[in-house]
């Protein structure tokens, strides 16, 4: 295990808060996002952006640069707020989000905004095209890595368990996929809805390298990430435990959450939860 | 400003009303309880709704295997991945093998908006039409959907209909009688057939009263019908008007436009105009912004017509 880089642990966390914010924000002014599984992604989203993946906002296009694919293409508005703080695209833009002829769109579009790989929306394409991605690299002998983050109930799509097939198949330990374990979907809980546990299970006998992680945990996270390629010759799944809705406390774990967009009310003790948490201070870093 | 309906309300209480009398009426969702709204239909009758999870492929596969066990399961999920996603298992386990399943795609055309490309569904009439053994029926107002469903239930074989959640006001008279495979003809006229589906219906008939002020007078069909196609409708409005606008919320390649084109060309050829989305993933935007954008508006359609109208003489 690394020694935890508390200050680092601590700028991470502000920088979440900063972006559940901004986010917020963004969905409350459009009117229209999926502000539960956002906020249920963003600290894995932080994690990946700002101390593992490769990228360089001023060359999105680096051919040597680490993939990074958002399956759950819902949560567009976590990452295009991610993106923004990274450096991809300007701060402002975000208050574009899904405005006539913006590049925000509800869903992320590779041909329009820098830093998207694969255009998702409709749920279960991300691993199969991340598999793709992971082969190439496997044929170039490169060593830039691919990740993808995929809902819980997105799982319940039949192509996640055909690219799992071929991932474990190609020996892609260069890919990671992260499943966002949130017990939610659109309308209940996954286990209401189509049981998925025993999920670790599933994934070892698909012949995977399985961790599993407190997805709202920095250090844990930081962690885990460090240890990749978990096992060389098999592809890497991490398992992050997390709740929808994190941050705010009437939404965290209420499914009503997944696509509801806040009343000035809510708003507002929305807003003063997360200025509780530091997420004033957050555009500052 | 007439009252505006969410056709989806409609379909509900259709489907719930004839589960109540025939059992062997069931419900089949992808997670898609609250979008294609039979939360209640699941609180009366919780056997017959059957929740495959996030998962298209097996809904239209496993509603197959309910209509052959007899059956009749009514696919209910958003347009866009109940046709995209699962379009084989339409072709083959429910079209091919002649499976009683009745398709409801929820939300079609651009009535996701914002969400985008991926959720638009604008392709989903020319997939299921060209499917062999296929009935696609797009209703235009509530009246209409409830009459839709109905049909659909007692119809022996494979349907398609789209539930439209833009809103639009009531386009028929109480006493309308709607039938799989005719056109209803909403006004009369003998300059030009405006053919329409759906939302667009209300929008063709506005476009008629704009005509009128150009000394226009426009035939108006609700075309509620894409597969089998009125044929003899098409005929007739070839003949009498010598030229046809067709408007749909999809794109212009291979829908109403492009079904009613084909008769056109075997049967009566005239000047045609077909109006939908050009053929382009759309830019961001809402629904109605879209619709303005690509023209599919009162305005737009009269605009159409009148030139196809000058262009004949
Ligand atoms: C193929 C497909 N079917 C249905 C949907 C509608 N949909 C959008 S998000 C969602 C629930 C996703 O749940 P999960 O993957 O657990 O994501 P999270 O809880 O992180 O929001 C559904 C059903 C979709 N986008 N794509
Ligand atoms: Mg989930």
């Amino acid at each position: 295990m690394r020694l935890v880089d508390t200050q680092h642990v601590e700028r991470l966390r502000t920088l979440a808060t900063a972006i559940r914010r901004r986010d917020l924000q963004m969905v409350y002014d459009a009117k229209l996002g999926h502000i539960g599984g956002d906020f249920s992604d963003i600290d894995i989203l932080v994690a990946l952006y700002f101390s593992v993946l490769r990228v360089d906002p001023n060359k999105p296009n680096n051919p040597d640069r680490d993939r990074f694919i958002l399956s759950k293409g819902h949560s567009a508005g976590a990452l295009y707020t991610t993106l923004a703080y990274r450096g991809f695209i300007p701060l402002d833009e975000l208050n574009t989000f899904a405005q006539p002829l913006s590049r925000l769109n509800g869903h992320p579009d590779r041909k329009k905004v820098p830093g998207v790989e694969t255009n998702t929306g409709p749920l279960g394409h991300g691993l199969p095209v991340a598999v793709g991605c992971a082969v190439a690299a496997k044929i170039d002998g490169a060593a830039w890595r691919t990740f993808v983050l995929t809902g819980d109930g997105e799982l319940q799509e039949g192509s996640n368990w055909e690219a799992a097939l071929s991932a474990a198949h190609y020996k892609l330990d260069n890919l990671t996929v992260i499943i966002d374990r949130n017990g939610l979907q659109q309308g209940d809980f996954t286990e209401r809805t189509m049981h998925l546990d025993p999920l670790a299970e599933k994934w070892r006998a698909f012949g995977w390298s399985v961790r599993e992680v407190n997805g709202h945990d920095y250090a844990a996270l930081l962690d885990v990430f460090d240890q990749l390629p978990f096992e060389w010759g098999r592809p890497n799944c991490i398992i992050a435990h997390t709740h929808k809705g994190q941050g705010v406390s009437f939404m965290r774990d209420r499914p009503a959450w997944h696509h509801r967009v806040p009343n000035a009310e809510e708003y507002a003790q929305a807003l003063q939860e997360l200025d509780a948490q530091g997420g004033e201070h957050g555009s500052a870093l | 400003m007439a009252q505006l309906y969410d056709c989806r309300d409609a379909f509900a209480a259709a489907l719930e009303e004839i589960a109540t009398n025939d059992l062997r009426i069931c419900a089949v969702v992808n997670d898609s309880v609250g979008s294609s709204k039979v939360a209640n239909f699941g609180k009366r009758f919780p056997d017959r709704l059957i929740n495959v999870g996030i998962a298209e492929q097996t809904m239209v596969g496993l509603a197959a295997g309910l209509a052959n066990s007899g059956k009749i399961p009514f696919v209910c999920a958003a347009s866009p991945f109940l046709t995209g996603r699962a379009l084989e298992q339409i072709k083959a386990d429910v079209a091919y093998a002649d499976a009683n399943v009745k398709l409801a795609g929820m939300s079609p055309g651009l009535a996701y908006g914002e969400l985008g490309p991926t959720h638009h569904s604008i392709e989903d009439l020319a997939w299921t039409r060209s499917i062999a053994n296929m009935t696609v029926i797009v209703p235009a107002d509530p009246l209409e959907t409830d009459q839709a469903i109905r049909a659909a239930a007692e119809h022996h074989g494979p349907v398609f209909l789209r539930i439209g959640r833009m809103p639009v006001p009531m386009v028929h008279d109480d006493d309308h009688r709607f039938e799989i495979g005719k056109a209803a003809c909403l006004r009369d006229g003998r300059d030009i057939t405006l053919i329409a589906a759906g939302t667009m219906v209300s929008r063709a008939l506005q476009a008629a009263d704009l005509l009128v002020a150009e000394g226009v007078q426009a035939r108006v069909l609700n075309m509620a019908t894409i597969r089998p196609l009125d044929t003899d409708a098409v005929l007739a409005a070839a003949v009498e008007t010598g030229g046809i606008v067709t408007v749909e919320e999809h794109t212009i390649y291979g829908g109403l436009g492009g079904a009613v084109a084909e008769a056109v060309v075997v049967k009566h050829l005239v000047p045609m105009r077909i109006l939908g989305v050009p053929g382009i993933f759309a830019p961001t935007g809402s629904a109605e912004w879209l619709l303005e954008h690509f023209g599919l508006t009162a305005q737009g359609i009269r605009d159409a017509a009148l030139e196809l109208v000058q262009a004949k003489v």
